[in-house]
């Protein structure tokens, strides 16, 4: 079968009753956890995890989806309506979208951005249409070499080139993958770091890390400086956008996607980067530059549709090669392994049926987000005035019951608190959580690959760089590292033009 | 990015004596080097003290991968050490409602954290439905809502719904306790 007549089919499983229910429902709660401060996608798919063991994967991804995605439309309303983006993603939202709002703009800045979503996630999923079977097919010779190398890479690339500090980066991986330790080791059984507790024989499970780090976690941190005086939020019509709109939007909400996808795919930065990267090209080419940070629309639409687009290169990523490359893929990468299904090239051939009808289930989502947001965004706007208490408190009840639908044991729920104070220490120090839960989800499986491969080569260690693939991941880590080094050397060369200050930052 | 306007000046690095207290307030961060150290002496001796190393089929064994781990973690502990010292901070983190201006809150972290130890000794005793009403009512009160009998309703009607939810709907098994225990359940 070709793609083509595999996507088809896919549009008939997703296009039932019970799977079209998974999908509303699905892009209904993103949206609304878009437009929730404090609350993001990542925390939670982590939340509903214990909840999806009831149900069959295929419907639990596609909700998975629509979480993520619903969660970008719902974000952008928040940080247009409100100067202050609590996800990454929607920081570029921000900038030039409130700016909008508060000039009487409002309508048109939500309807660029919806619209954007929708271009953005159309264009993006129709690339993981195109382009994940191919790097599917590639990627099934792969070894377990291959496979350890691309995990350091992704290690590396999350740690090192995100956040200011690579110290802290490193410290947070560190503290991961010293949870996914505990247990017993696959292999030999031996224990580790289980203190001899029993209950620690199993692991610590990923849920209870996923919820503890994202869900108590944030609860506490927000606690500790819950904002008193409520935020204006600027009141808005329905969204619409005229002739002037269009002709100034269509052209960045093409180029978004290019962008988006291509940074999505990579582990540098999943939305964050793309919309950033979008921002910068969208300022360089805008014949009004001026207006940029005062409210340019291009600034809004360009953004926004890389944003969607980069969610699907998230997810191409993920699928293929089983890569979590942001927090949200990490989370579902480790629904995946709760459904004993393993994400990678083989993932295609096992269950295509699963796969593609994620993949229709996402056309159908994108569909239903517009229908959702471009009409409805002033009254999805009206959750923004949810008392802080009962949002938090709600927070906290559900990571309980996550945590306690685990395995039933209500000392799971002292495991949470713990680990949610290692959260709250994160947030407080500036040690960036993506790492650490990538090391819990990637570690155990990174171990194994090292150790099966190093079994297959009879314990020579050059194995690890016998292929050209790790060849050449291994060099693009080197380059991570060396290249901002030189970059560093180049700029205290040049004449101090710039404050010292701001190199001085640049440390380890 | 870090914060730097609090930078030591030159020779700050030794605390003038008696103010060992406010030197040290400054680079409260010094805890997380501790808190690595202490975590990579953990992982360190614990694989220590587990014998066996690689055999035939497993070269490395299960030994490897935990001794570079925790030798890191022993490194990483150093080198934030350093950077702390040099001035370098790392960034709280922000957010819609987080108000970084404000002195944290202690009281209101430590009272959640209370409820949440009372909720995993009370489900035991009396069940989902009670426990869960406790975590929710206190959470609210400890965020500083004192709407009192709207908060308790809210609570009890979460609880309970989630409950059904969860252990008819669901299949996830959550205790009803002596409560539902009276309506049959």
């Amino acid at each position: 079968m070709n793609t083509f007549d595999l996507l088809m089919n896919g549009f008939g499983n997703a296009l039932t009753p019970g799977n079209l229910l998974f999908a509303a429902i699905g892009v209904l709660l993103g949206t609304a956890i878009g437009v929730l401060p404090g609350i993001g996608p990542a925390m939670a798919v982590a939340l509903l995890l214990p909840v999806t063991y009831a149900f069959e994967p295929t419907g639990a991804f596609i909700m998975f989806a629509g979480i993520y995605f619903g969660a970008m439309f719902g974000g952008s309303t928040t940080s247009i309506l409100l100067n202050t983006p609590g996800e990454s993603a929607s920081v570029m939202a921000a900038i030039e979208g409130n700016p909008m709002a508060k000039q009487g703009r409002g309508a048109q800045a939500l309807a660029t951005a919806a619209i954007g979503h929708f271009i953005g996630g159309i264009v993006g999923v129709t690339g993981l249409v195109l382009l994940a079977p191919l790097v599917a097919s590639v990627a099934v010779d792969i070894g377990a070499p291959d496979y350890f190398a691309i995990m350091v890479l992704a290690f590396v690339a999350v740690t090192g080139v995100l956040g200011a500090s690579r110290v802290r980066g490193f410290a947070s991986l560190a503290l991961g993958l010293t949870i996914g330790l505990v247990g017993l080791d696959p292999i030999s059984g031996q224990p580790r770091l289980t203190f001899g507790v029993p209950q620690l024989a199993d692991g610590i499970d990923v849920v209870i890390v996923a919820v503890g780090l994202f869900a108590v976690g944030e609860a506490l941190w927000v606690a500790a400086h819950l904002r008193r005086s409520a935020q204006e939020v600027i009141p808005v019509g329905r969204p619409w956008l005229g002739r002037e709109d269009l002709r100034r939007t269509w052209k960045p909400w093409l180029r978004g996607p290019f962008i988006g996808f291509t940074f999505g795919s990579i582990p540098a930065g999943g939305a964050e980067m793309s919309t950033f990267m979008s921002y910068v090209t969208e300022r360089r080419l805008s014949k009004r530059r001026d207006e940029f940070g005062k409210g340019a629309i291009e600034g809004v639409a360009g953004p926004e549709s890389a944003a969607s687009a980069s969610s699907a290169g998230t997810l191409a990523t993920m699928l293929t090669l089983g890569l979590p490359t942001t927090a949200i893929a990490a989370v579902m990468l480790a629904a995946f392994q709760q459904f004993g299904i393993q994400p990678g090239p083989l993932l295609f051939d096992r269950e295509p049926e699963l796969v593609w009808t994620l993949i229709a289930s996402l056309f159908i989502g994108l569909v239903l987000l517009l229908v959702l947001n471009l009409p409805l965004a002033p009254a999805w706007a009206k959750l923004l005035r949810i008392p802080r208490p009962y949002l938090y408190a709600g927070i906290l009840f559900f990571a309980c019951v996550g945590a306690y639908a685990v395995s039933g044991q209500p000392v799971d729920l002292l495991v949470l608190l713990a680990i949610g104070a290692v959260g709250f220490l994160m947030r407080r120090y500036g040690l960036p959580v993506l790492p650490a839960i990538i090391g819990v989800i990637l570690g155990p499986d990174a171990e194994l690959q090292l150790r099966r491969a190093l079994q297959i080569a009879d314990g020579d260690v050059s194995t690890l760089v016998s292929t050209p693939l790790s060849i050449i991941v291994y060099t693009l880590i080197v380059a991570l590292f060396v290249v901002p080094l030189i970059l560093k050397v180049i700029t205290s060369r040049r004449p101090a033009a710039d404050t010292p200050a701001e190199k001085e930052d640049e440390r380890v | 990015m870090t914060v730097t306007e609090d930078r030591p000046g030159p020779g700050s690095g030794t605390p003038a004596p008696g103010g060992l207290r406010s030197w040290l307030r400054g680079r409260s961060e010094l805890g997380v080097s501790v808190l690595l150290l202490v975590v990579g002496l953990l992982v360190v001796i614990d694989t220590l003290a587990e014998s066996g190393g690689g055999t035939d089929s497993d070269p490395i064994g299960p030994r490897t991968i935990a001794l570079v781990l925790g030798g890191a973690l022993l490194l990483l502990s150093v080198l934030l050490t350093i950077d702390i010292l040099r001035g370098g901070r790392g960034e709280a983190e922000g957010g819609e409602d987080v108000d970084l201006d404000a002195p944290m809150d202690l009281r209101t972290v430590g009272m959640l954290a209370g409820v949440l130890v009372a909720t995993a000794a009370l489900i035991p005793l009396l069940g989902w439905p009670i426990a869960g009403t406790v975590l929710f009512a206190g959470a609210t009160y400890a965020l500083g809502s004192r709407a009192f009998p709207r908060d308790l309703v809210i609570a009890a009607a979460v609880s309970l719904v989630t409950w059904f939810v969860f252990d008819t709907l669901l299949g996830v098994d959550l205790p009803g306790g002596p409560l539902m225990a009276v309506f049959g359940g």
